[in-house]
């Protein structure tokens, strides 16, 4: 059985209106949560309840992980893109200085990110099998080695052997964002291009971790459909990869979707109330789960998610190719809401009494 | 009355062995370990970093103090010796603490896959404290392997639950020549005194003290515990009755 089975049994199954105020004390009141518990943590009846399951969530996170957050920084290899994804800044139609990094030019911006501090990096493409095949990725990640002691991918979905070539390389995790978990929904924002195939995407968490990719990142982005629905099938998802896997790190991101060339307006509000609500009923449901904020998100609200549940925030973030080399001339594939250095994030973490952790993983 | 515990060849002063995980900053850590009076200190390899020695956990670890350094991370026998040869390698010396988990859901370890690590390790020439689920027959053979302790869990890691396995921790320390040491689970200092109490050789913790208000404070405590605690196993604990003695006996008549 795959995710798409359990999928396909449970997503109609997702009445978030029918969960009332007891069903949400009761979940709240568990250690243990089911589907049900977990629905009702996503539903508007829990609207009420969201001190309680912060208090909750900060307690069991505490308990989990500490008073710790680990920091890692995307660096984007080559925005090729053969998809034209309708919200991406990277859609194959738009008009933008396309570019790959070349060796040299890896190494360039590999350095400047080490210099900070950080040890873990997430390497990313676009989604263009001949313009950044795997064997490109698996070389820049041998590449980064030597800077980094964690490297992770974020690319498009690949088949089991790719991710055992990718983990021979020395890639030790990779995060896939289904986008849009509603397969119906899916398919008219994935119009063309490889990334259409629903299916093959939904399971490529699965796929790397036979592979043996150790840590898996899985999320929805927020804002094209309904998100409670998205949020409790992701969550299903990351249960699912647990419970199939129980060797391998899963971790739950939030992104929501942020301005971007092309200025797609994105049909559904995820308010900051209804992202916290994601976070805390996570955590609640799988509490030894992972939780990832990125610089989507703007330093007021990352500075005050910290203690509900977040384990690992992205800083000195850049969404453009060679953006740390080139400056301020390339195009990225979002805009970023967090533009403080790795020092100034460290900073506010340890004001708030938080260990910025930038080396987690041993490669041996 | 001189009381040792000697482990690897090293004298043993204090029986409470500390973590070095979760807490808020590094800097507490040297803190709380004088604040402990803790010896053994041991601290996942996964999170010493030698190139950065300001953010590197082991730099913030006393030189008076023995670094245990752990395999955390390791899902196999095989990944577990890699770690602890790259640990020696990079001068954290020999000792060393095997954890196998295969299981991010409970955290428990893999006893068969330690067992292997053991075998491996021992063999050439580390101190090898093996992190286990309690059972006999495993205790048994990483004690054969040349296993200089043994280190079964009281609860899982970070449950704070306390000695859950008390009754199979039991039968360890009565049957084990080698120290048994109880690792992971303990939540609080009276959890710690207990299992001192019981004849455990030592206790390792880590969350408890990490994630209290007062860390420092709250290992001081430990510190206090895990002493008194053995000062009552050594003075001999008064038997306990579950019932009150009758004061009309059954077999009275006998001597009538």
């Amino acid at each position: 059985m795959s995710f798409y089975d359990l999928l396909t049994q449970y997503r109609d199954a997702f009445r978030p209106g029918e969960a009332d105020t007891r069903a949400v004390e009761r979940a709240l009141s568990r250690d243990r949560l089911s589907f049900a518990d977990y629905a009702a943590l996503l539903s508007p009846a829990a609207r009420g309840y969201l001190e309680e399951m912060a208090q909750k969530a900060h307690r069991l996170t505490v308990r989990h992980f500490g008073r710790v957050i680990g920091l890692y920084t995307p660096l984007y290899l080559s925005n090729y893109c053969d998809n034209a994804c309708v919200y991406c800044g990277f859609n194959r139609t738009h008009t933008l200085a396309r570019r790959r990094l070349t060796p040299a030019e890896v190494e360039e911006e590999g350095k400047l990110i080490a210099a900070t501090g950080l040890r873990h990096v997430l390497i990313l493409t676009g989604g263009s099998r001949a313009l950044s095949p795997v064997s490109y990725i698996a070389g820049c990640a041998r590449l980064l080695a030597r800077y980094f002691s964690s490297v992770s991918v974020e690319v498009y979905a690949l088949t089991e052997e790719e991710y055992a070539a990718l983990a021979a390389a020395g890639v030790d995790g990779m995060t896939m964002f289904q986008e849009v978990y509603d397969e119906e929904a899916y398919a008219p924002l994935h119009p063309s291009g490889p990334k259409s195939d629903y299916r093959f995407r939904l399971e490529a968490p699965e796929r790397a971790a036979r592979a043996g990719l150790r840590s898996l990142t899985v999320g929805a982005l927020l804002g094209l459909v309904p998100w409670r629905r998205e949020a409790f099938l992701t969550g299903l998802h990351a249960w699912y990869l647990q419970e199939t896997y129980p060797g391998v790190e899963i971790a739950l991101a939030v992104p929501r979707i942020r301005p971007q060339l092309g200025g797609f307006t994105p049909p559904e509000t995820v308010g900051d109330r209804d992202l916290v609500q994601i976070m805390l009923a996570f955590r609640l449901f799988m509490p030894r789960g992972g939780i990832t904020v990125s610089t989507r998100e703007t330093p007021f609200l990352r500075d005050h998610l910290v203690p509900l549940g977040v384990t690992r925030m992205s800083a000195g973030s850049c969404t453009a190719v060679g953006g740390r080399t080139a400056g301020d001339e390339a195009t990225g594939q979002f805009e970023i809401a967090d533009e403080r250095t790795v020092a100034e994030v460290k900073a506010m973490l340890v004001d708030q009494g938080y260990q910025p952790v930038f080396k987690d993983w041993q490669p041996f | 009355m001189h009381d040792s515990l000697v482990i690897g060849g090293r004298e043993i002063k204090s029986r409470l062995f500390l973590g070095t995980g979760k807490f808020s900053a590094n800097r507490l850590i040297p803190l709380a370990v004088e604040a402990a009076g803790a010896q053994v200190v041991t601290v996942a390899l996964r999170r010493v970093d030698f190139d950065n020695p300001d953010e590197d956990v082991a730099s913030f670890v006393p030189p008076s103090c023995i670094l245990m350094p752990n395999t955390s991370g390791a899902r196999n026998a095989g990944e577990a010796v890699r770690l602890a040869r790259i640990a020696r390698a990079a001068g954290c010396g020999d000792w060393v603490k095997i954890e196998v988990i295969d299981d991010q859901k409970y955290l428990l370890p893999d006893n068969q896959e330690t067992l292997k690590a053991t075998e491996v390790l021992a063999a050439e020439g580390f101190v090898v404290l093996p992190y286990i689920s309690p059972d006999l027959a495993v205790a048994r053979r990483l004690q054969e392997a040349g296993a200089a302790a043994v280190m079964p869990l009281g609860s899982p890691i970070g449950s704070n639950r306390g000695l859950r396995t008390g009754e199979l921790i039991r039968i360890l320390i009565a049957e084990m020549k080698v120290p048994v040491i109880v690792d992971a689970g303990i939540g609080r200092p009276s959890e710690a005194a207990r299992a001192m109490e019981m004849g455990a050789a030592a206790v390792l913790v880590n969350t408890a003290v990490a994630t209290a208000g007062d860390p420092v404070a709250m290992a001081r405590a430990f510190g206090q515990a895990v002493a008194a605690g053995r000062t009552a196993y050594l003075a001999g604990l008064p038997e306990t009755s579950p019932t009150a003695r009758a004061s009309s006996p059954l077999t009275g008549f006998l001597y009538e």
